[in-house]
């Protein structure tokens, strides 16, 4: 059987490329990318956990599906902002969104 | 210790979920980014397949590779002046992004080798399908209703944030 902690080094791994990918791209669907890469590190831990700790329960799994429904509904707004803004300031450069900066 | 067949196919699928996840982040490209997101999903699916979780398998091929992966396609395909690699997709802080990410890692596994986590060894119920329907409308039915709602703001706003005015 696979032990636990390989599970979790895989999410470390994909939330911290996740977490590159979201600071330090410009462009913003690049940016929501790497937000889903984290979303997805986290549902992996989650059902990890279930999997290895309650194996009986699947209360690790019910968390993961909600945060699924979260991921989806955050995806379908963020890229409606995005074609907002690339509609009025013909740009998806983050750098170039400053409408709201003092 | 020698290893078994189940670590392999865990250890290939790992690699490649990684490999893949690396490239969404690395890539000039957003379209060839977006394609190798779909292959993150996945691996990530599979993952849940070794885990022996077979209803959030097929949910996340359906959700994530069947409907989240194709709106950021149409995203990027709608924003295409930006795709095409003239401009450098990273910003001036990139290298400190990826020092503090590396060590964000190696954090998260030193710390996650300390820890003894307390392991169950025991079989998974053959009904998970079932369990799962069953307590998101008995001991989950709130939060159920309040993703419901939820679900259901995000595509009317996202529909008046989108459309032609």
């Amino acid at each position: 059987m696979v032990p636990l902690s390989w599970y979790l080094v895989l999410a470390a791994a994909l939330f911290s490329l996740g977490l590159y990918g979201a600071l330090s791209r410009r462009n913003a669907i690049a940016v929501l990318m790497g937000v889903e890469l984290i979303l997805n590190a986290v549902n992996i831990n989650l059902v990890a956990f279930n999997r290895f700790i309650v194996p009986a329960a699947v209360n690790g799994q019910i968390f993961a599906l909600f945060v699924l429904a979260v991921a989806a509904a955050e995806a379908a707004v963020g890229l409606a902002l995005i074609i907002a803004i690339y509609r009025t300031r013909d740009t998806v450069n983050l750098e170039d969104a400053d409408l709201m900066k003092g | 210790m020698p290893i078994t067949g189940t670590q392999l196919v865990f250890l290939v699928i790992a690699l490649a979920t990684v490999a893949s996840a690396f490239m969404v982040v690395t890539s000039r490209n957003l379209f060839h980014a977006a394609l190798w997101l779909v292959a993150v999903f996945f691996g990530v699916a599979a993952v849940y397949a070794t885990l022996e979780a077979e209803f959030l398998a097929v949910v996340q091929v359906l959700i994530y590779i069947g409907a989240i992966s194709t709106l950021i396609v149409f995203a990027t395909m709608l924003t295409r002046g930006m795709m095409l690699g003239r401009m450098p997709m990273r910003n001036y802080q990139w290298a400190i992004s990826a020092v503090v990410s590396a060590l964000l890692f190696v954090a998260l596994v030193l710390v996650l080798f300390q820890i003894n986590w307390p392991v169950v060894q025991a079989a998974v119920p053959d009904n998970t399908v079932a369990m799962i329907g069953e307590a998101l409308v008995t001991s989950y039915v709130i939060p159920f209703l309040a993703v419901g709602v939820l679900l259901s703001v995000a595509l009317i706003g996202a529909i008046l944030i989108a459309r032609e005015r």
